[in-house]
């Protein structure tokens, strides 16, 4: 029998206000099982009537223990376990683990798998806007957009079961490259898309954006100011609503978004309602990175063809002993990667999503930490509701965009 | 070393007992513990670190002594730049001090590091666990706790399994 430790109230006394300990004000638990929480977030409330005085986060029930079982996993199985972290953004936790392998071994991607990578990490983030979009709308009572953004992000979840053979859990980027390059019916699918898109944003906001029941619900609620965002740690869209310019993309460019056109969308007023319109423009300057990238995709290899990261394409085994060694090695031992630490952040769709590799010179990882913009941003939510209603905490939950996947890791 | 770091790291140099080094254009100071909090205050006020980015931890049991290292990334908005802080703490008795006065959104990555690791952070607001349940035993992310895994079941040693299991109780 195992004894269960009681933990004393004492422990937790504070958390709360004094009010809260003479019972003037009103302790309330909300969730983890309640359908505007997004997953399983559980919301401790202090409330003074339905005025939310405090909100305390309480995390973790979704923790998996990634970083400990990536650790007994190879760099390229552990690979597999990047995609469960955010799964709204399957492909943008691919992204940022090859970055990481390729930093610490120095490894090169062919240019064709960098415009590849590019184009569906800004697909991914089009379909993880639509989710929330979607979601967002649901929870403020907005029923029909949901439907209709949920159509749109089929069509790219197609796209990515055509290149993957998974509609979410993708492990399409390998280190080096992709794990095979894109079918032929991939360009037409991409541009049917491209041609739809641009009409069905504009389809939402007639939906939401000057709708006075949405505007009612979202303006002026939750307000954050730019310094605070940055003294909690704030990033991604609830950061750019609040008047700062900051995204990795265009700060410290990775896969060659540096040879792209598009604008970070921002807003001044930092509230819901800012938030929403940062992420319908993003979606917007999306669909023009997409464009470019379609436009401009190179030919050639899409990974590298380093034999000591990169295990050789299938036809080379009938002929080649070097490829034999390599293709048993890499299957068996995997790859030793150099000794040292890296730290590579990406943009993701919620914001700065950064992996902590570390390597001690064998073929596992030492220590793999991620810093998810979610669990991050999700801190931030107390500040946020403070003397706001209990309905509009549902709105607040929307509009910070938490994946609970992505916060308890 | 990129050369606009120059500034911030000869003058933490100068100022503490750290030491940069380099590694795939990433540079490291390493800081003793005693010294972090007037390192990050520096860091901050003099040369615009003002985003504290990431923290977390790293345990070398058994090869190395100090046991961890507390990784702290910093960044620099107005200056692109990135710096990365390293504080080696012991493994008795592990304890480093909070930087939650500096960079508010330490407090949930200190408490997460003290559930995963049990390291202390003298002076935090609110240091329970994060990730785990409260009456969890043990910090997992150590590497001298197991990984746990479920046995493969055969017919030979089904039932010899299924008795060491916590099914519900009627």
């Amino acid at each position: 029998m195992t004894t269960v430790s009681e933990v004393s109230l004492d422990e937790l006394r504070h958390l709360v206000s004094e009010r809260a300990i003479k019972g003037e004000t009103m302790l309330l638990n909300m969730g983890p099982q309640h359908p505007s929480t997004h997953g399983v977030l559980r919301l401790l409330l202090e409330l003074d009537g339905e005025l939310v005085i405090n909100c305390i986060p309480d995390i973790g029930f979704l923790h998996t223990g990634i970083e400990k079982n990536m650790e007994a996993k190879t760099y390229e199985k552990a690979a597999v376990m990047t995609d469960r972290l955010d799964y709204l953004n399957n492909l943008g936790n691919n992204l940022v683990y090859c970055l990481a392998i390729e930093k610490l071994a120095e490894l090169d991607v062919p240019p064709r798998a960098q415009v590849i990578r590019v184009l569906l990490t800004e697909l991914q983030r089009i379909s993880s806007h639509l989710v929330w979009l979607g979601t967002h709308a649901l929870d403020l009572a907005a029923m029909s957009v949901f439907l209709y953004t949920f159509r749109e992000r089929e069509i790219i979840l197609d796209i990515f079961e055509m290149v993957s053979g998974q509609r979410m859990m993708t492990t399409y980027f390998r280190q080096g490259g992709l794990w095979r390059d894109v079918p032929d019916e991939f360009e037409g699918a991409v541009r049917r898309f491209i041609r739809l898109f641009p009409d069905r944003i504009d389809e939402y906001e007639s939906l939401l954006t000057k709708n006075p029941l949405f505007l009612e619900r979202t303006r002026k609620i939750g307000v954050i100011s730019g310094e605070d965002a940055i003294r909690w740690g704030v990033t991604g869209p609830p950061l750019r609503a609040s008047g700062v310019a900051f995204d990795l993309r265009k700060a410290q460019p990775y896969s060659g978004y540096e040879q792209y056109d598009f604008v970070i969308p921002t807003q001044t007023d930092g509230d819901t309602y800012a938030r929403y319109l940062v992420r319908m423009e993003e979606m917007r300057q999306s669909l023009r990175i997409v464009q470019q990238a379609l436009d401009n995709l190179p030919g050639g290899p899409v990974r590298s063809d380093n034999r000591k990261y990169v295990p050789p394409p299938r036809s080379e085994l009938a002929t080649s002993m070097e490829a034999v060694i390599h293709h048993f090695k890499l299957w068996t031992e995997g790859f030793d990667l150099p000794k040292g630490a890296v730290y590579v952040p990406v943009e993701s769709p919620r914001g700065e999503l950064g992996v902590y590799l570390e390597s001690d010179g064998g073929p596992k990882p030492y220590r793999v930490h991620w810093r998810t913009p979610s669990f991050v941003n999700l801190q931030a939510l107390p500040l946020l509701s403070k003397g706001h209603l209990v309905a509009d905490l549902v709105a607040l939950i929307g509009t910070v965009d938490v994946v609970l996947g992505d916060v308890d890791r | 070393m990129n050369e606009q770091l120059l500034p911030a790291v000869n003058a933490l140099a100068g100022r503490f007992t750290a030491t940069a080094s380099e590694f795939r254009g990433e540079t490291t100071l390493m800081v003793p513990s005693e010294q972090l909090v007037a390192a990050c205050r520096t860091l901050r006020d003099e040369f615009g670190f003002n985003l504290l980015e990431d923290e977390t931890a790293v345990d070398y049991w058994p090869q190395q002594e100090p046991r961890f290292h507390v990784v702290y990334q910093l960044y620099s908005q107005p200056g692109y730049l990135r710096l990365c802080l390293r504080v080696p703490v012991s493994g008795m008795h592990p304890s480093v001090p909070t930087v939650e006065g500096i960079y508010p959104n330490a407090n949930w990555h200190e408490r997460e590091i003290w559930d995963m690791f049990g390291i202390r952070f003298e002076g935090h607001s609110d240091l329970r666990r994060i990730l785990m349940p409260y009456d969890w035993e043990g910090h997992p992310l150590r590497k001298d706790y197991p990984l746990g895994y479920e046995e493969v079941a055969f017919t030979f040693n089904e039932d010899e399994i299924n008795q060491g299991k916590p099914y519900a109780k009627e």
